[in-house]
């Protein structure tokens, strides 16, 4: 087994109680070392489930995940999680609730090093000369400004996020991903996450994984993102040639194909193990090969 | 202008206060003179409330901030064994509250702590606790006295029984709602289950236990007043009876007011440390 991805979700499932249909089931994709991948569903497929299983706080009914070619079988320092609330403890300042987290990956630092180490991750985050304050007194885009302070300060192998900017204002939500894309392609971070934005998918992702509806929700496939990174830009993403191809294809599927997805896998088949791979935004820019014959004379 | 409301309060406060008082000076107010002079020899034997006949026991308002005032100028006299400042006598039941109280709360943390974490331990200690927790904690004393056979150490035993339940209680609730959220961090984080015991689960519980030690504090307070008049010997409660076989009634609502204040005290000083540990979500 040499060529297995960072994660490798492998036949996964989910039910809560016995006989019960599961919410999610044979369920088979990896995200590759430094890749971005978001995973996109209606609410009520078990994506946070997914999350909690990746990250060590569920068990699956079926399936492992695999990462770094070993078999999770709980939390991990090396996978650190951003939470969609946040999450972080009220009775400590910015800098406790980071060096909590610090002070658990190298227990044997000492203060000083702990919260030099912290003051580092909360500058990048931007949040310098808020260390002293209480979660309370932070706005909700400060608050996950911690949150991903917090899970990039233990240093992690990948990231988990599970919806982390749904809670926010657009403003602050748009500034919160300009950083995350920033610090990730800094970082070169691995990073799996959730969410139900469309955009901020195309934004932030270089894979999405799309879900049908559950229960029984699976991977109906997966679309790559062909805009490159340097090429995303909040401001200007809808004048990208690409944007609009792939946007409606995963507006597509959310609106009608992902409750309907068991009638294309009567027509077309389907191989849970390998959820097909599309790539919406080259169609856009280069049209299909059989309708330019030119190009199908000149690869013969 | 309008004085502060405060200002008001207070003011209407001390309307109450003197309409009061001055309804209970009026009741309690000497009828007639007495008629002719007695025998002081027998007027003080008989006391003179007896011996002038009109005279109810029930002391005026005066009288009783006389004798306050008199208590208060030397709390802390031992004129023998039954003769004790009144000040010495609440610092005798002070300290079986705070002893009583401090034993309690350390076997209430640990274990309410236990129940919190664990739901078959909570369902195990659940009968035992919901059948020994509305009992009357002086129907303990007998069951005390025989196996302790020392009435100060019966009665301290009576205050801890008193309040252990509501520091269990408030410290098992409070464990087993600590938000899940929260514990998942821990998890995430692999903290160990010492260190998210006290860097987690007891910083986010510590404003529901101080709120049940708050409500121990203040119970514990009530029953040691009783509890001294059973064993006696010393203590506020014990000074009450005594008084009241004295039929000194202006003592007994001075040991009413300062049992009142003490008890206030005790009160905020739990809820100033409650306001320590309370933190804003």
């Amino acid at each position: 087994m040499s060529e297995r991805p960072l994660i490798s979700v492998e036949g996964l499932a989910r039910r809560f109680g016995e006989g019960q249909p599961a919410v999610f089931e044979d369920l088979w994709f990896g995200v590759e070392r430094g890749e971005f991948v978001c995973l996109i569903g209606h609410s009520g497929c078990g994506k946070t489930t997914i999350l909690n299983v990746l990250a060590g706080l569920d068990q699956p009914s079926d399936g492992a995940v695999i990462v770094d070619n070993r078999e999770i079988d709980g939390p991990s320092l090396d996978r650190a999680v951003i939470f969609q609330g946040h999450a972080l403890l009220p009775w400590l300042t910015v800098m406790g609730n980071i060096a909590f987290a610090v002070s658990s990956r190298w227990p044997s630092w000492d203060k000083a090093r702990v919260q030099e180490h912290a003051k580092k991750f909360i500058e990048l985050v931007g949040l310098k000369g808020a260390e002293a304050k209480r979660p309370a007194q932070l706005s909700g885009g400060m608050k996950q400004r911690v949150g991903i302070a917090r899970a990039l300060s233990i240093q992690p192998k990948m990231l988990l996020m599970d919806e982390p900017f749904s809670a926010l204002d657009a403003l602050t939500r748009g500034m919160l991903q300009d950083e995350v894309l920033r610090i990730c392609a800094d970082t070169n971070q691995t990073v799996f996450m959730i969410t139900h934005d469309v955009d901020e998918a195309i934004l932030l992702a270089d894979k999405i994984v799309l879900m049908t509806n559950g229960p029984g929700a699976r991977i109906a496939e997966i679309v790559v993102n062909t805009m490159p990174r340097n090429e995303r830009h909040r401001n200007d993403l809808h004048r990208h040639p690409q944007y609009y191809a792939i946007r409606n294809h995963l507006v597509e599927f959310l609106v009608n194909r992902s409750k309907a997805f068991d009638k294309e896998i009567a027509e077309h088949g389907h191989d849970p193990r390998r959820p097909r791979l599309v790539k919406p935004g080259l169609a856009a820019v280069n049209p299909p090969a059989e309708v330019v014959p030119l190009t199908t004379g000149r690869r013969q | 202008m309008k004085a502060s409301l405060g200002f008001r309060a207070g003011l209407l406060s001390l309307l109450i206060f003197a309409a009061i008082a001055g309804l209970w000076q009026l009741a309690t107010q000497p009828t007639a003179v007495s008629g002719p002079a007695m025998d002081p020899e027998y007027a003080k034997l008989v006391g003179a409330a007896a011996a002038t006949g009109q005279k109810s026991a029930m002391p005026t308002p005066a009288e009783i901030g006389a004798t306050m005032w008199k208590q208060l100028q030397d709390p802390f006299y031992i004129r023998g064994s039954n003769d004790k400042g009144i000040g010495i006598q609440l610092a005798y039941s002070l300290g079986r509250v705070l002893l009583g109280f401090g034993l309690a709360a350390l076997v209430a943390v640990p274990l309410g702590f236990l129940i919190g974490m664990s739901p078959l331990v909570y369902r195990a200690l659940d009968p035992f606790i919901q059948v020994l927790k509305p009992v009357s904690p002086l129907a303990w004393m007998p069951l005390a006295l025989y196996t302790i056979k020392d009435s100060a150490i019966s009665s301290i035993f009576v205050i801890f029984i008193c309040s252990v339940w509501p520091m269990l209680i408030n410290t098992a609730f409070g464990v087993a709602g600590v938000r899940r959220e929260w514990l998942n961090v821990a998890r995430t984080l692999e903290v160990g289950p010492l260190r998210t015991a006290f860097r987690v689960i007891l910083p986010a519980a510590a404003p529901t236990i101080m709120t049940g030690m708050r409500i121990s504090i203040g119970i514990a307070w009530l029953v040691i007043v009783a509890a001294e008049m059973l064993v006696g010997g010393t203590g506020i409660g014990y000074f009450v009876w005594n008084e009241w076989n004295n039929l000194s009634i202006a003592n007994i609502v001075t040991a009413i007011l300062l049992i009142g204040l003490v008890g206030l005290l005790l009160d905020q000083a739990l809820a100033s440390l409650t306001k320590l540990v309370t933190y804003p979500e």
